[in-house]
């Protein structure tokens, strides 16, 4: 009995919905096999970053609020993969958008009233905006490959960083530490759960994921957006033009992950630092990814790179598992799930032999 | 001349692992592949040469090892890519990621901790004037980046295998129509681009830094990448190319070491000007190519044999 492989006629849809749940669960086999053939304890990592963070329901407000962050920006970069607009400086973004937002908070120290936290959002949105704005507009005028300019500013986004808190931000009472000054009162995200972690931005999560998902299902622009992306010609046919949609996808993605680096530093850190940047940036890429470009397979991809972040570091205390491996359970789900593509758009079949005797005698290629 | 000759013998070492991957990933992109793991490749050689110097000390082995665990790292990508023709783009990135993650993983017991220096193959009297030192006073490394430039030239333009993976490129269609194996030979140039890689990341450890830390070569392996594209896939163009970003990375060495002029910008900034030159630089090629690019026809585009 032989098999072979044939191209479908059309992209399983089934498929599509399957593979990303079938990459991580191979992920969690061959993880555990590969790390234990290295001589760590493969199963237990497994066990703990897979398994603990979810039974320990402690552990929940730091699944929520660190796939906050992740989301927000898989989301806004999610848009433009469908276009095929390829911004993978998602972390430069963040950060500028944590700039922006910073020095608003940082206007506005004495101050107090409701208005500033808004401000600094919308600080931080625009930061975003215009760190994506320079990749679109070389994009649109030169022809310039977006892969590499969004990314090389996200080196450039980190120098700023630096100069700012180690220079002109430094706070006068940080006894010489990099840092900016804490943010005030009106200025810090406030908790919506008491006794917890969890932050306003959880809120704003849920909120870009639902208008992010109606847009793209629901509007003449989502529409544009995906014609743009799979049908390159019915679009010029069409008369959307693929310029106004590069600048679309790179606005919406710098934008949010500018939103995501506010939140961020007005949330969780509370200022900014030197340590700010913690690659979500590229994390978000393995989501938008494993979310399938779909507002709500990023929400539950979202959780499951939290939680290999949050059981990472459980690992770690727990059985003394390195936690720079999470980053290689991350790319194993990101090939897997690339490798499953395979099986979206190919099915194995039979080979008969009676019925096709010339095919039998001929090496297999596929 | 005071400070030409010291420019000069930071420049070429500082320009040497750009040029060894870049040359890399220029025969892979002439194969038509495009390959976007660079980064997570030569930080996979960086930290393989780390180790495998740190354990026994065999500056060959540890060269030899970098290239092989590069070379493995992108026949992941390859198989992904070639076999199960995967979006380039997206397995590209997730291989840099691979590489990110392995290398701090298995990096840890190696972290700052020095690797001995492999210095010049020449005797050292021979480097002792600052003229001949300019010429004797590198590392092997070196020599052999600019010996690959050649053999790569050489092997695209006056080889008979060299034709046939710029046609794989041009037109995969064709050269499976008259017989030759596709995926074979873009399977042959991705592990070529992935050793090259690995040898890039090795000059870190072994000439540059010289020991293992985090993320060592901070985002050159994407400069790499860029580079191919101002040399529009021309080894000789590479060089240049190499050589005069080089230049831009030691302003940022000068500036952090002495100050005096270099103080009209903040050190940060002198640390931004490799990448907004890479920026300037791309901006400047499409705008004097306008329209028609040297780019491979079949770059990025996979190709599905129809028996």
């Amino acid at each position: 009995m032989r098999f072979k492989f044939e191209k479908r006629p059309e992209a399983s849809t089934a498929m599509l919905y399957l593979t990303p749940v079938v990459a991580v669960i191979v992920t969690m086999v061959l993880g555990g096999v590969i790390f234990s053939l290295l001589g760590f304890n493969g199963f237990g990592a497994v066990r703990e970053i897979f398994l603990s963070p979810l039974i320990n329901a402690y552990k929940w407000q730091d699944l929520a609020v660190k796939a906050a962050p992740i989301i927000i920006i898989a989301v806004g970069l999610s848009i433009g993969f469908r276009a095929n607009v390829w911004n993978i400086g998602a972390e430069g973004q963040y950060i500028v958008g944590a700039i922006a937002g910073t020095g608003v908070a940082l206007l506005t120290h004495q101050m107090s009233g409701f208005w500033i936290l808004p401000a600094m959002m919308l600080a931080g949105v625009l930061g975003g905006m215009a760190w994506a704005s320079v990749p679109a507009l070389l994009r649109t005028r030169y022809q310039v490959n977006e892969i590499l300019t969004t990314l090389m500013l996200s080196y450039v986004s980190i120098q700023l960083l630096n100069y700012l808190v180690f220079g002109p931000w430094k706070s006068p009472t940080s006894f010489g530490q990099p840092q900016t000054v804490l943010f005030s009162s009106s200025q810090a995200l406030p908790y919506i759960i008491p006794g917890t972690v969890v932050q306003a931005n959880v809120i704003v999560t849920l909120v870009v994921v639902l208008v992010a998902w109606f847009v793209m299902s629901r509007s003449v622009f989502g529409f544009q957006i995906r014609v743009v992306g799979s049908a390159p010609q019915a679009a010029r046919h069409g008369g959307f033009s693929a310029d106004r949609t590069v600048w679309f996808a790179l606005l919406v993605g710098g934008g949010l992950a500018g939103l995501a680096g506010i939140l961020e530093a007005a949330g969780p850190f509370g200022r900014l630092v030197p340590q700010f940047p913690t690659g979500y940036g590229f994390t978000a890429i393995i989501v938008a990814f494993l979310g399938r470009l779909h507002p709500a397979g990023i929400l539950v991809a979202g959780l499951v790179l939290a939680l290999t972040f949050v059981g990472g570091e459980m690992a770690q205390t727990t059985i003394a598992f390195p936690f720079p491996a999470v980053g290689i359970f991350q790319a194993m789900m990101l090939f897997l799930l690339l490798a499953g593509d395979f099986f979206v758009r190919y099915r194995m079949v039979r080979v008969r032999p009676q019925t096709a005797p010339a095919a039998a005698s001929r090496p297999e290629t596929a | 001349m005071d400070l030409v000759v010291p420019i000069i013998m930071t420049l070429i070492p500082a320009a040497t692992p750009i040029l060894l991957a870049a040359l890399g990933e220029l025969v892979a992109e002439k194969s038509g592949v495009l390959n976007l793991g660079v980064e997570g490749m030569m930080l996979t050689g960086a930290v393989v040469t780390a180790a495998v110097m740190l354990i026994t000390g065999n500056v060959w082995l540890a060269i030899l090892c970098a290239a092989l665990a590069a070379a493995t790292a992108s026949l992941i990508f390859g198989f992904l890519t070639l076999s199960l023709s995967a979006n380039q783009v997206a397995t590209g990135l997730a291989l840099t990621i691979l590489g990110t993650g392995f290398s701090s993983l298995f990096g840890q017991p190696f972290t700052g901790k020095a690797v001995p220096l492999f210095r010049s193959p020449f005797p050292p009297e021979l480097a002792t004037h600052p003229f001949w030192s300019v010429i004797f006073g590198y590392s092997p490394l070196v020599y052999f980046s600019l010996f690959m430039v050649v053999a790569v030239w050489w092997f695209l333009q006056r080889s008979r295998p060299g034709l046939v993976l710029r046609a794989v490129g041009e037109s995969d269609i064709s050269a499976h129509s008259i017989g030759y194996s596709v995926i074979g030979v873009r399977y042959m140039a991705v592990a070529f681009g992935g050793a090259m890689a690995g040898v890039a990341g090795a000059c870190y450890p072994l000439m540059l830094t010289p020991q293992w830390v985090e993320r060592l070569t901070s985002g050159r392996g994407w400069i790499a990448l860029a580079l191919v594209v101002f040399a529009a896939w021309r080894p000789f163009r590479l060089l240049a190319g190499a050589y005069l970003f080089g230049l831009v990375m030691t302003l940022e060495v000068y500036a952090k070491a002495s100050g005096g002029g270099f103080r009209i910008l903040p050190s940060e900034a002198w640390a931004a000007l490799p990448y907004l030159a890479t920026i300037l630089v791309l901006v400047l090629i499409s705008m004097r190519r306008s329209g028609s690019t040297s780019a491979p026809a079949c770059l990025g585009k996979p190709f599905v044999p129809t028996t």
